[in-house]
């Protein structure tokens, strides 16, 4: 129809409207999410230009953002939207493409923190806070943040220096396996 | 009244005062918890941000072992909560990730088992009449922040114990308990939550615009119902004033701590001691209040 602006390139809206459940294309950028993000100060897209720049097929510009990386999951954005998108699912399904597609992520200390902690829970079946921060520094190469804190948080018995692992560890290893396989299947 | 207590990894460790003290309200009022044996994470924002099939199997692992129990889950941490939650939800709502995570945990599950929040039994199965029936050590003139931060309300679909944008049930607990609870506009902002350790920049600024807001609004301390909403505000105060400036030192304890002191329960009790920003002389200040109205004050 001429004078209308056609979607040129539907196959990045497709692939997260399937992946993320949810309807990206009813996006018509009213910012209601961007304006109660708590952390759009720091993001380089807010979240009603993520949304439009999924419409506009940017997979490069989107997968290597750092706003996928800043969203903190607050549900704010999803909780708002007048249309119903679930937003902070479409950051989800963001991050996970982006790792799969080996985007170039500027910082990608979400990324290797997510492995550290995942990996802590593979091993143990619970999260060992020491043995997963020290895994996270050495992978992030942030040695130094927060080591003041360390004193006072043994001190405080906020540290634990052994991990309590849950006796089903062998079991959380399997699903770890497992779901691995159906991800990929998906 | 019985729960199946899921704890979490965080109450292990960094929380064990929030572990502490919901055990021990809810044994003051005689709500028996067991814990759920041998429970795994919930996966957290890690497993929700990595694995669409992880962030459902790692809490239906969990519910599974609740169901054989025969009990309704409750559950401290609001990350927790909410994970716990969104599994049953999305097992409920799609036949497709219910059998995918069946096949994961090799193990059939519905979606039924019951999870609820300690604040949410505490406000609607114990009741807030019968809370105030058994405070011995009133709260008297204790100005509170209520801070409920984003999973416990968040997204309603999911959680759905109180409103949303306006939740009312940590203000009725602590009025009860004898407590001045402010009004203040951002209870329901999140505090940067899983981005402490990667993203210190937004946790500092976030920080003090809670904190800085709850003095604002007249509040001397905050209470909060979530470990990372704890840290963040506690842990990392210093480093929000250093970021942004100046604002009274405030403590931010968990609503189980203020609510056991108003029980009777002993700071020790209560892991009161495990506060970086203590919270000593304005509890006793609050104490000193009430033991002088007690004895006709002078």
């Amino acid at each position: 129809m001429p004078g209308t602006l056609a979607w040129k390139n539907t196959a990045l809206v497709e692939e997260v409207e399937r992946r993320s459940g949810t309807p990206v294309s009813a996006c018509f950028q009213c910012h209601k999410c961007s304006t109660g993000c708590p952390t759009g100060p720091e993001m380089d897209f807010l979240s009603s230009q993520v949304m439009r720049l999924i419409h506009l097929g940017e997979e490069e510009m989107l997968l290597g953002s750092r706003a996928i990386w800043l969203c903190a999951s607050c549900e704010a954005c999803t909780t708002r939207c007048p249309m119903g998108i679930d937003i902070a699912a479409v950051m989800d399904t963001l991050r996970m493409m982006a790792i799969e597609r080996k985007a170039d992520v500027p910082n990608a200390r979400g990324q290797k923190f997510n492995r550290s902690f995942l990996g802590s829970v593979r091993r143990h079946g619970r999260v060992f806070e020491l043995g997963m921060i020290a895994v996270y520094k050495l992978r992030s190469g942030d040695l130094f943040s927060d080591v003041g804190k360390f004193p006072q948080m043994l001190a405080k018995g906020k540290i634990r220096l052994l991990p309590r692992r849950s006796a089903d560890a062998k079991r959380v290893r399997e699903v770890f396996r497992r779901a691995e396989e159906e991800d990929e299947k998906r | 009244m019985k729960y199946a207590y899921f704890p979490g990894c965080s109450l292990e460790s960094t929380a064990w005062d929030f572990d502490r003290s919901a055990r021990a309200v809810c044994r003051a009022l005689e709500v028996e918890l067991e814990e759920i044996p041998d429970w795994v994470c919930c996966g957290s924002t890690p497993a929700h941000t990595t694995s669409a099939s992880l962030a459902v199997a790692l809490p239906v692992l969990n519910l599974q072992k609740a169901r054989e129990m025969g009990l309704p889950v409750m559950a401290a941490c609001a990350s927790c909560y909410a994970r716990l939650r969104t599994a049953n939800h999305t097992v409920r709502g799609d036949a497709e990730e219910r059998a995918r995570v069946e096949r994961i945990t090799q193990s059939p599950y519905d979606g039924s088992v019951d999870v609820r929040h300690v604040l949410d039994v505490l406000v609607n199965e114990v009741g807030v009449n019968e809370i105030r029936r058994r405070v011995e050590r009133p709260l008297s003139g204790l100005r509170v922040a209520c801070y409920y931060g984003c999973l416990l309300t968040r997204p309603p679909e999911v959680v759905a114990f109180d409103d949303p944008e306006h939740p009312t049930a940590m203000e009725e607990l602590l009025s009860a308990a004898g407590a001045e609870p402010v009004e203040w506009p951002l209870k329901t902002e999140c505090c940067g939550a899983a981005l402490s350790m990667t993203g210190a920049p937004a946790v500092s600024r976030l920080g003090h615009k809670l904190l800085s807001m709850a003095r604002q609004a007249g509040a001397e301390c905050v209470a909060v119902a979530c470990p990372l909403c704890q840290v963040n505000l506690d842990l990392r105060q210093s480093d929000a004033r250093k970021a942004h400036g100046y604002f009274p030192e405030t403590p931010a304890l968990y609503v189980t701590q203020l609510l056991g002191l108003a029980l009777g329960l002993s700071e020790q009790e209560l892991g009161i001691g495990a506060l970086t920003v203590g919270a000593g002389s304005l509890l006793a200040a609050c104490h000193a209040g009430v033991a002088a109205e007690a004895g006709g004050a002078p």
